[in-house]
Formats: C-alpha cells, sequence, structure tokens
C-alpha cells in the first residue's frame, strides 16, 4: 500500500493535480449515487462517476478509452433513465421496506460473491503481471494499438461477448413484442371508415369542446345548432370519470341579443 | 510539421485567448443566425420579418437576448430544482466543447505564433464530438423530467429516442470518413480530403449524415422534442428567462456546430473550392477562416430552407425512417466501402473494381424492384376488409378500382 502511495507522488504534476480534484468528485458521486433516495437522481450521479472515470482514462493516456467510455455509459445510463420512468415511474422514491423476503441476506451474499469473483479477475490480470506502459502500447497509435489485441489476440472472447449482446437484445425484443391477431387500424383505414357509416354525422371529425363565446373548457360539451349539448364533444376519459359540466349555464342570454 | 505538434507548441495563454474566441464566435454566430434565420424564413414566406431594431432589424436577436434576460426567472413548484437549474447548462457546455477540436483557418499568424485557429486537436477527435453530442442530450432529457411537468417529460422521453436512434446512423455515417482518410482526427481527415471531398467520393455517407444531423440537432421537420403543435414547448415548456435563452443558445450553437463537422468531414473543411486554392494565402492565411463560414452558412441556410418547407414528420414515421431506413441503408454501404477500400489497397485491377461496382448497383435495382412490388401487393390486401354498404351514394374507393385492374 505505501509502494502504491510513493508511487502516486512520483506522477506528473498535473496529473497529480487532477487525481486529487476529481477523485474525490468520483468518490462523493459514487457514494451519493448509493444513497440517493429518487431513482432519477442516482442514475444521474452513476452518469457523473462514468465521466470522471474518463478523465482518468485521458489523463493516463488512454484517449480512446475514456471517448468511448463516455460514448457507451451516456447512452447505457439513458437507457437506465428510461427503465426508471417505466418501471419506478417518474417521481417515486426509494422505499425502504423489504416487501420479498429475506431479499437483504440474499442481496449482501451476492453482493460479496461478485465483489470476490471481481476482485480475484482483476488481481490475476495485474498482480505479478509486467506492465509494458502505455508509450510501448501505442507505438503505432492509441487506436490502432487497441485495434490489432482486439481483432487478433481477442477476436474470440470479442465475437463471444457480441453474440451474447445480440442475443439478449433478440430475447428481449422477443419478450416484449406481442403479436396483434388483427391489424392496427392506421389513419388511412380510419378515415375510409368514418365515411363507410350509415351516418355521415362524424365524417369530417367530432365537435370540440365548448361552447362558442361564453366558455372553451375542455370539461364543457359543445352547444349543436338545436342548443342541445353534444356529448360526442368530450374526452371519453373525462366522460368516464364524471367530469362534466352542464353546458346551459354557459349559454349567450338571448335578451341581450333581442335588445340591439 | 503536423497539426498536432504545431497545436502542441502553443503557449499557455494563447490556448486561453483561443479558447476565448471559440466562445465569441459560437454566441455571435448564433446571434448572425437568428436574425439570418428569421429573415430567410420571412423571404420564403414572401412577408418582411424582423425590420425594427438596427439597420434591416440586424441587432433584433440581441434586443431579443437582453429582453429574455430581465424576464421573472420561474422555478415551479413540483420541479425537481436542482436538475431544473443544472440541465441547461448541461445543454450549452456540450455544444461549446464540441468546437474545439474543430479546425476553422489553415496555418495563420494569431498575436506572432504560427497556429491554427483550433482549440485542440485529438487523435479521436470526431468521435470526441460524438461523445460530447450524446453527453448534450441529457440537457433536454433532464429539463423535461425535472420540470414536474407532463408536456415536458414527453418532449424530454421523445427527444432522448430521437437523439439514440439518430446517433446511431450518424455515427455509422462517419465510419466511411474514417475508413478513407484512417484517421478520426478532424485534422487529418481535412487533409485527406486534397483530391477529392469526401462529400463527391462518400456521397452516401454524406447524405446520411445530412440527415441525421438535423435529427440530431431536434430542427423542423425532426423537431418532435418541441412539437408546439402536440407538446406546447416541449422540454422547455417550463422554462423561462436566462435558462430557456441558454436552450436557445445551445440549439443554435449546436446546429453551427453540426455544420461545421459536416464541413469538416465532407466539404473539405477550411480549403477553399476547386480551382480557387490560390485565395487561401490571402491575408496571410486568414482567408481561410471565410470559406470556411461560407460552407458552415450554406449548411445553416440549408437547416432553415427545410424548416420552411417541411411539416413535422409524425413520431411513429421519424422512428421507422431512423431504423429501417437509415441503419441498414448505412450498414449495406460501409460493407461496400470497406470492400472497396480492401480492394484498392491489395492492388486489384480496375476491372474487377469495375465489375464489383456494377454487381452491387444491379443487386440493389432488383431488391427495390421486389420491395416495391411486395409493397402495392400488401397495399391492396390491406383495403380488402369488410364494408358495409352504406345508404347514401359514395365514390368507388382508389383500391377497389385498382384491384380490378389487376384482376
Amino acid at each position: 500500500m505505501l509502494n502504491l502511495a510513493l508511487q502516486m507522488g512520483a506522477t506528473k504534476t498535473p496529473e497529480a493535480v487532477l487525481f486529487w480534484i476529481m477523485a474525490p468528485v468520483a468518490v462523493i458521486a459514487a457514494l451519493g449515487m448509493l444513497f440517493a433516495k429518487k431513482a432519477v437522481h442516482s442514475a444521474l450521479l452513476l452518469a457523473w462517476v462514468m465521466i470522471t472515470l474518463a478523465f482518468f482514462y485521458i489523463a493516463e493516456g488512454a484517449l480512446f478509452l475514456g471517448i468511448v467510455q463516455v460514448v457507451v455509459y451516456t447512452g447505457a445510463v439513458m437507457m437506465l433513465f428510461l427503465f426508471i420512468l417505466m418501471l419506478v415511474g417518474v417521481d417515486s422514491s426509494d422505499s425502504l421496506v423489504e416487501t420479498i423476503k429475506g431479499q437483504r441476506a440474499t442481496a449482501i451474499v451476492a453482493a460479496i460473491g461478485l465483489g470476490g469473483l471481481l476482485l480475484s479477475l482483476v488481481g490475476r490480470a495485474t498482480v505479478g503481471a509486467q506492465a509494458i506502459g502505455v508509450e510501448t502500447a501505442n507505438v503505432k497509435g492509441n487506436v490502432q494499438g487497441l485495434a490489432e489485441e482486439l481483432f487478433t489476440k481477442y477476436v474470440w472472447a470479442f465475437e463471444v461477448v457480441s453474440a451474447l449482446l445480440i442475443t439478449a437484445a433478440l430475447g428481449a425484443m422477443v419478450l416484449a413484442h406481442s403479436q396483434n391477431t388483427k391489424s392496427r387500424t392506421a389513419q388511412r383505414d380510419q378515415s375510409i371508415a368514418r365515411f363507410r357509416k350509415s351516418s355521415l354525422a362524424e365524417a369530417a371529425g367530432l365537435p370540440a369542446p365548448g361552447v362558442f363565446a361564453r366558455h372553451n373548457a375542455v370539461d364543457v360539451p359543445a352547444l349543436l345548432p338545436d342548443g342541445s349539448a353534444a356529448a360526442a364533444s368530450i374526452s371519453g376519459t373525462l366522460k368516464s370519470r364524471g367530469d362534466m359540466l352542464e353546458s346551459a349555464i354557459f349559454e349567450l342570454e338571448v335578451k341581450e341579443v333581442e335588445e340591439d | 510539421m503536423s497539426t498536432l505538434e504545431l497545436l502542441g507548441k502553443d503557449p499557455g495563454w494563447l490556448t486561453a485567448v483561443k479558447g476565448l474566441l471559440v466562445f465569441v464566435i459560437c454566441v455571435l454566430a448564433t446571434l448572425i443566425s437568428i436574425v439570418m434565420e428569421r429573415k430567410i424564413v420571412s423571404w420564403m414566406q414572401m412577408r418582411i420579418g424582423p425590420n425594427r431594431t438596427g439597420p434591416f432589424g440586424s441587432i433584433q436577436s440581441l434586443a431579443d437576448g437582453v429582453k429574455l434576460a430581465l424576464k421573472e426567472d420561474i422555478i415551479p413548484t413540483a420541479a425537481d430544482r436542482i436538475v431544473f437549474v443544472i440541465a441547461p447548462v448541461i445543454s450549452v457546455t456540450a455544444c461549446f466543447m464540441s468546437f474545439a477540436v474543430i479546425p476553422m483557418t489553415g496555418v495563420v499568424n494569431l498575436f506572432g505564433h504560427k497556429t491554427l485557429l483550433q482549440l485542440t486537436d485529438l487523435p479521436v477527435g470526431v468521435l470526441y464530438i460524438l461523445a460530447v453530442a450524446s453527453f448534450g442530450v441529457y440537457g433536454i432529457v433532464l429539463a423535461g423530467w425535472s420540470s414536474g411537468s407532463t408536456y415536458p417529460l414527453l418532449g424530454g422521453l421523445r427527444s432522448s429516442a430521437q437523439v439514440i436512434s439518430y446517433e446511431v446512423a450518424m455515427g455509422l455515417s462517419l465510419v466511411a470518413v474514417f475508413i478513407y482518410s484512417g484517421s478520426m482526427s478532424t485534422n487529418a481527415i481535412i487533409a485527406a480530403q486534397h483530391n477529392w471531398w469526401f462529400g463527391v467520393t462518400l456521397f452516401p455517407s454524406f447524405v446520411i449524415y445530412a440527415i441525421s444531423m438535423v435529427g440530431e440537432t431536434n430542427r423542423a421537420p425532426f423537431d418532435l422534442a418541441e412539437a408546439e403543435g402536440e407538446l406546447v414547448g416541449g422540454f422547455h415548456t417550463e422554462y423561462s428567462s436566462l435558462k430557456f435563452a441558454l436552450f436557445f443558445l445551445a440549439e443554435y450553437v449546436n446546429i453551427i456546430g453540426v455544420s461545421a463537422l459536416a464541413t469538416t468531414l465532407f466539404l473539405g473543411g477550411y480549403h477553399a473550392l476547386p480551382g480557387l486554392g490560390f485565395t487561401e494565402n490571402w491575408l496571410g492565411g486568414w482567408f481561410t477562416l471565410i470559406w470556411f463560414f461560407a460552407k458552415v452558412s450554406l449548411f445553416f441556410y440549408i437547416f432553415v430552407w427545410l424548416r420552411g418547407t417541411l411539416p413535422r414528420m409524425r413520431y411513429d414515421q421519424f422512428m421507422k425512417f431512423g431504423w429501417k431506413v437509415l441503419i441498414p441503408v448505412s450498414l449495406i454501404w460501409i460493407m461496400i466501402v470497406s470492400t472497396l477500400r480492401l480492394m484498392s489497397q491489395n492492388g486489384a485491377s480496375r476491372i474487377v473494381v469495375g465489375s464489383f461496382g456494377v454487381g452491387v448497383v444491379l443487386v440493389i435495382l432488383t431488391a427495390m424492384q421486389f420491395m416495391e412490388s411486395a409493397k402495392k401487393k400488401r397495399i391492396v390486401e390491406d383495403s380488402l376488409g369488410e364494408v358495409a354498404t352504406p345508404s347514401f351514394p359514395v365514390p368507388e374507393l382508389p383500391t377497389k378500382r385498382a384491384e380490378q385492374l389487376n384482376g
């Protein structure tokens, strides 16, 4: 540990300044992500953590990796954001009540297991391995070097991962897809159907809500030429909720017209 | 000397001055382009347009900016205050950042230093612009979410789906440019176009980029995120005063940014038109700035032209166009381009390359023919639903007649 700290002290000044400013920010954002009440705030802080990581990659000379980190993770967090909106709702916060029995214990065990797995994998890749340094790796250019590794030495792993991702995407699509037994009516079909009814009253569209001259709220039925209320002018939702006003009270007073 | 080394020799103060210059250019260009847009649209619609403030209404947008800044700043009670304030800042920051890697002039003399009017050159400059752009979408989405109101939320969600799908097409259209220039640095891409502009040699990529850049900037006919007929003002419905002005600024800087990128990638950047290369040395190299802005203005004019001409697309048509037309077409185009590139690198004879080209064209024409006939058949089949005969006379439907003709 002491050795690592000494090595850190030996880094170039601008990099050290960057590190000591960005690292606390990254850690605070990561902790905030865990403790934020609103799920959307957590997602935003996650995006921020990913962007600070990209800063570190760029400072370390891995320019391509840093930029790709931003491209990939901003898109990914955006998806997360949409999932939160769809599954949790627009502004509901986390509830801390345990709804599934034994969920907390299982989660802790799984987290420890995943952490151990990651630690052992990362450790195996870094401890004892001889680092060749970023200058040597970037001799042919950062992108070219990365491409060569990816498409020669690791091409199998790369293809397997992409196959896995495509399978997952297809699976999600198959699960989410529902087949209609009848084809959905399009604008064109609806237009044709309007003219094929026995009455042409609704052919030009439904009447708009509101009474001319006195009131035009969405919950007030329009008046027909004979003075009766047109129920078809109110949206079905308002009607079923019972949020419909009587339009007679908004009618123009006939007396004023007679005086003229 | 490569431009990267040239930029690397800039002293710190010069970089700061250039940063300031980029900012000033962007803001000035926004002020000018808002007036120009209103003037051009009014000319297209046979109106006069702004003509009160300054000569020919030329400082109208400056006056509007001052007015916006002095208005009352409202934060709705239902809003998520922190995110609500951060969102416009994200939008503006991102679009200014993307300008950092755009070279606006050739080698010029700036305060006694030989340099380019470009803040920095990255080996992955174009990818950097994509990254910053995808970060900028957060501004719109967060503005929509944090307003705590339905219409902004719908606008923000539309925008997120829109930008994600059109960014794929945009990224794919850039791949052909990367393959042919062998680099992702803006300067190297410009240098690779000294014989032929990529806008000519990679014409399909250029078209795909041009379409997706309109989708990416939320401009008509793709301005579904702020569709004023359906969503009041879309994501910025609840914004007022300076925060709204920031969104306005972001939109226009974004337009100029994508136009500048299109200029750099497809129209030879700051270089002169073919045959006018001698003008590049005028004014000690500063004349290239005029060429650069002439090309950017061309794209801006097209943006305004589209807005003045086309109605807004329906949302499902828009998504269908992105996923079912733009992305497959760009994928096929990339395959053709990389095959051609590999052929020319391996020294294939002209006959082989030519016959490959003819083969591709034949395959595409045949596929189009099949698709066209399949489409016709489907239209006829769809319209054969059960139709009750009405009691009053109606003209025969056009598809019925087509059916009789067919068989």
